[in-house]
């Protein structure tokens, strides 16, 4: 990997992964922060006639008790009903998988929805939960004090960062 | 121990609400966003923010109330939590039991969060220094002294209806002496830094000293509303009146309540609120408290995000960990 990578090419891949599920008419749905700023270029990149929806999981995560309230809650907005809907949700990385399982429960809160399609710009190893992307960017390996980041908003990036040890 | 050593935790999180006195700005500003980021919740079927999921919240109410209850026990469903209603004033209490050995009942029963109003000041402050380090108290009004989440949803209604507080002049009037609510709402504007913050009342209902609150203190209504943004009526309180505070309510009406008129004095865009319960025709006309310029029941429905908002930030656990600093491997461009 260059010394950060853009990521043009992954969202080209990813676009190009969706459209089977263009014609179900989807509402796209981006999690904060990253997510969304992937959302915002596919929902452009493939035209879609529905406004593009955000989730803050900060309500739904399960290390509230733990950790405390997230100091910057941006807030969810879903402009169009979910239920009886196809969704297309939107995530920068796919690491744990307690993210998604969050987001999953705050759409459901929403509504019901018809189905939901999970597309990620990287899926990495480490999964703690049996949640899997439906359509991916790229995959990466990475070591246990490993990050990988998307930078952002404007000029998209994605770079790895090591704990300081 | 002061109040604000009781509230905070060593990394300076709200533990306990008891008052807002002594609180730093940026923690009332956290409040107010929080609770902006729980108004969005209207707009879902399923109406909660499962944080406080498999907690158990008791509003043990000395004194009675319908909105004040109603609101917290609203904001503890939303939350997920399971809520228990208790008015000791027909129960133990009667029986002679005291304060804390009702707390300590309580508490033996898994209790996490204690919602309390007592007419006696200083009670919430009592039940805190006295509970373990897991169990979390909010002040819903004691007595003459603090009614903190009252005046923080104030707050919210102002910065909803009006945006920034340093442009903004506010007048508060009435009952100011047996209102704990005003002086909540006092140290919140002030915190916050509101542009003037006026007080409006006869001598026989302000406390002595009020100035040194940074206020400004006014006998006559007509001068006091000249220019102002915000009015906040306040209840008169005859329940604590043993005396001649006023010579009649329809002479209190005449000097103090807030008429057509008077309000023609303030700015055309001025906002009316009020705490509730209103005594119409005594210190509010209906034709203000039902006009166009009144933002009363908007008051009640951000009451629950803001309560919300501080169950929230009171039970949340430790804070995040500072993020341990990164060496970025790779590094260029990007943000």
């Amino acid at each position: 990997m260059t010394p950060t990578e853009a990521v043009e090419p992954l969202l080209a891949r990813l676009a190009g992964g969706l459209q089977p599920y263009l014609e179900r008419r989807p509402i796209m749905v981006g999690i904060h922060t990253g997510g969304v700023w992937v959302a915002e270029r596919l929902h452009r990149r493939l035209a879609l006639p529905e406004p593009l929806g955000t989730l803050d999981i900060s309500f739904y995560r399960d290390d509230f008790t733990r950790a405390g309230l997230n100091p910057e809650v941006r807030g969810s907005q879903l402009p169009v009903p979910v239920a009886d809907r196809h969704i297309l949700l939107v995530d920068d990385v796919l690491h744990t998988g307690r993210t998604i399982r969050a987001a999953l429960n705050e759409i459901f809160d929403y509504g019901r929805p018809a189905s939901v399609v999970l597309a990620v710009l990287v899926e990495r190893d480490g999964r703690e939960l049996p949640i899997q992307a439906d359509v991916v960017g790229r995959h990466m390996d990475l070591g246990p004090h490993q990050h990988v980041k998307l930078l952002g908003p404007e000029d998209l990036r994605l770079a790895i960062l090591e704990d300081a040890v | 121990m002061t109040a604000p050593d009781l509230q905070l935790d060593a990394d300076g999180r709200l533990k306990h609400l008891l008052t807002i006195e002594g609180l730093p700005r940026e923690l009332l500003v956290q409040i107010l966003d929080t609770a902006a980021s729980f108004i969005t919740l209207a707009e879902k079927e399923i109406k909660k923010a499962p944080l406080l999921r498999g907690k158990t919240v008791v509003n043990l109410f000395f004194e009675t109330s319908t909105r004040t209850r109603t609101t917290f026990e609203i904001a503890a469903k939303r939350l997920a939590a399971d809520v228990i209603n208790l008015n000791p004033q027909h129960a133990s209490t009667r029986k002679g039991e005291t304060l804390l050995d009702t707390i300590h009942n309580l508490e033996a029963m898994h209790t996490d969060l204690f919602v309390v109003r007592h007419p006696n000041s200083g009670a919430a402050f009592l039940i805190a220094g006295h509970v373990p380090p897991h169990v979390h108290i909010i002040n819903a009004g004691d007595g003459r002294h603090a009614h903190p989440t009252q005046a923080m949803l104030d707050m919210f209604t102002i910065r909803a209806h009006k945006g920034d507080f340093g442009a903004l002049r506010v007048a508060i009037v009435g009952d100011l002496l047996h209102s704990r609510v005003a002086r909540s709402q006092i140290h919140a504007l002030t915190t916050l830094g509101a542009g003037e913050v006026r007080v409006i009342a006869p001598k026989t209902l302000l406390p002595v000293g009020v100035e040194r609150l940074g206020v400004h203190p006014y006998h006559d209504m007509r001068a006091g509303l000249e220019d102002v943004d915000v009015i906040i009526m306040l209840r008169l309180q005859r329940e604590r009146m043993h005396g001649a505070f006023i010579p009649s309510a329809q002479e209190f009406f005449n000097l103090y309540g807030l008429t057509p008129d008077k309000l023609a004095r303030a700015k055309p865009d001025a906002i009316v609120m009020h705490p509730g319960p209103m005594n119409r025709g005594l210190e509010i006309d209906s034709a203000v408290a039902d006009g166009p310029q009144s933002v009363i029941l908007p008051q009640v429905t951000y009451g629950i995000a803001v309560r919300m908002a501080v169950m929230a930030l009171v039970m949340g656990g430790s804070p995040l960990p500072p993020r341990r600093p990164r060496r970025a491997a790779l590094k260029e461009g990007g943000a």
